[in-house]
């Protein structure tokens, strides 16, 4: 008889296992934290009392119907809303610990640490090599021999270096949309963020793009923490390992993916991911 | 998740596709549900040619599989179900499976009866045990597709304690026809038959607490197979 549990006829049943330990937030490391956090557009009020905390080098989802506050939330978190006029913020949100909001924050830094990618792919009217040494020839850095290395290091985290690595003084508008977002992933990472902000990254692209891109976010995870709002329920549960979901401008249900796409707690939660009306 | 929620999709013919594949398992339900019915009545009245007819129309009951699952694959693919539709599909894939296996027990009790036909060497106390048993274990389905139809975790949970019962009447079975098997050595070959078909019957029972099982999945969200039933009830009691 076998004593170890786990082995049977040789084979150790506990390796087998595909998935690791259940997640959970309170086990996390947090680095991005939202306290009472409500905005206004003028009069109008966009977010009401939001509260929660962004795991470290964990993907993150925002989900919910248009007009939720999933894009505005996101814009928060590099204070993108501050280039909008007649937005009003109250409450709190931390960053490693630090208000993001306060007076003397480096406003660029922080954009630095929290990089953002759009919707819409938006490489500079640059050369492909440019566009990535942009923010580092901004930090100063203008030595050939540095940017050379930093431009192929980020173009390999961004699994597009072997596409581009004889194209890099072409013009980027030159690439097709899902490299030019690969692109703008690694200007991005260029930089050494500690966040990355990614809007609706896929939504533009074409399916084969959008797997690739989907791949590239589960590489970075381990670098990088990562937010991603999405309309695509299928790549939320696929790419992230917690999900939000937001209705009106509320944060409604709040767990790790697995559990919110097999059994939510809230019914609101539930007709919106099985597409059912309320 | 209870009745109203299977359908209110936007996509009309989701729901449509959805209530089609539940009224399928609920007609395969029925017919496994009248395969015990008669396979038990043919052996406890030695009618040869009634066990013979649920014997040879087990071949429904298994199309009926095939078609069900092939639905599931499709509505998979083409949905993509997520949390209620998802643990509904899934609790249907293995609804069917113990379906088919009953309907496999009432044909091979459906042709034990044939082969027995009218031979009634075993005295009538064990055939109305057998009669008893078999009854017991038909409501048990019947009740546990009742359970599955209107989503209630309670009904399937007053199934599923009977299973016990269906298991402490077979082993009494068992000790009667032991004992009839040695008061009269010649009736062996027959009473081996019945242990059988007696056999089958409690498997049949097994099954449907199976059924049960899913059921709880379906609504609740929780995965009680490989439980005692007091941890079953537990679950159900803490998640409701």
């Amino acid at each position: 008889m076998n004593d170890n549990q786990t082995m049977t006829h040789g084979v150790d049943i506990g390796s087998l296992k595909q998935r690791g330990p259940e997640l959970s937030l309170d086990r996390e490391d947090i680095c991005l934290e939202v306290k009472g956090l409500n905005l206004y557009y003028g009069e109008k009020q966009a977010l009401y009392d939001i509260h929660m905390q962004i795991p470290r080098k964990r993907v993150t989802a925002y989900i919910g119907p248009s007009g939720c506050g999933k894009s505005t939330l996101l814009r928060c978190f590099n204070r993108m809303n501050d280039l909008v006029d007649g937005v009003n913020i109250d409450g709190s949100i931390l960053l490693d610990g630090e208000e993001i909001n306060s007076r003397t924050v480096n406003v660029p830094d922080l954009r630095r640490r929290v990089g953002m990618v759009f919707q819409k792919p938006n490489p500079f009217p640059k050369s492909v090599y440019e566009n990535v040494a942009y923010g580092l020839r901004l930090q100063g850095i203008n030595n050939r021999g540095t940017l050379d290395d930093v431009v192929e290091w980020a173009l390999k985290g961004a699994a597009l270096w072997d596409e581009v690595k004889d194209r890099l003084n072409d013009s980027a508008f030159g690439l097709s949309g899902g490299q030019q977002q690969r692109l703008v992933i690694a200007r991005a990472i260029a930089v050494q963020p500690e966040v990355l902000l990614l809007d609706e990254p896929a939504s533009a692209l074409d399916p084969i793009s959008t797997l690739k891109i989907e791949e590239l976010i589960y590489e970075l995870k381990s670098t990088y923490t990562i937010v991603i709002v999405t309309h695509n329920m299928q790549q939320a549960a696929r790419v992230s390992d917690y999900t939000a979901f937001m209705y009106l401008g509320k944060l409604i249900e709040y767990d790790a993916t697995d559990r919110l796409f097999t059994n939510p707690k809230n019914r609101q939660t539930e007709d919106y991911i099985t597409g059912r009306y309320g | 998740m209870d009745k109203r929620d299977i359908t209110h999709h936007i996509s009309q013919q989701f729901n449509e596709e959805l209530e089609g594949v539940r009224n399928m398992v609920l007609a395969m339900g029925g017919l496994v549900e009248k395969a015990i019915g008669d396979a038990i009545e043919a052996l406890v009245t030695g009618n040869s040619e009634l066990g013979d007819t649920v014997a040879t129309s087990d071949y429904k009951i298994n199309s009926l599989e095939v078609e069900i699952d092939e639905e599931c694959a499709q509505i998979i693919a083409r949905r993509q179900p997520a949390a209620s539709d998802l643990r509904l599909i899934v609790a249907i894939i293995k609804t069917i499976t113990d379906l088919e296996r009953m309907g496999d027990e009432a044909e091979k009790i459906g042709r034990i009866a044939a082969n027995l036909g009218e031979e009634n060497t075993v005295n009538s106390s064990s055939y109305s045990a057998i009669r008893h048993l078999g009854e017991h274990a038909r409501a048990m389905l019947h009740d546990a597709l009742d359970a599955y139809a209107r989503f209630d975790v309670d009904a399937a949970l007053k199934v599923a304690r009977q299973d016990a019962g269906i298991d402490q009447e077979y082993e009494g079975l068992i000790r009667q026809l032991i004992t009839v098997m040695m008061e009269d050595p010649r009736c062996i070959r027959h009473v081996i038959d019945i242990m059988w078909a007696a056999r089958a019957i409690e498997r049949i029972g097994d099954h449907a607490r199976n059924i049960c099982e899913y059921v709880v999945f379906m609504v609740l969200g929780k995965d009680v197979r490989h439980t005692t039933f007091e941890q079953m009830e537990a679950e159900v009691k803490s998640a409701t």
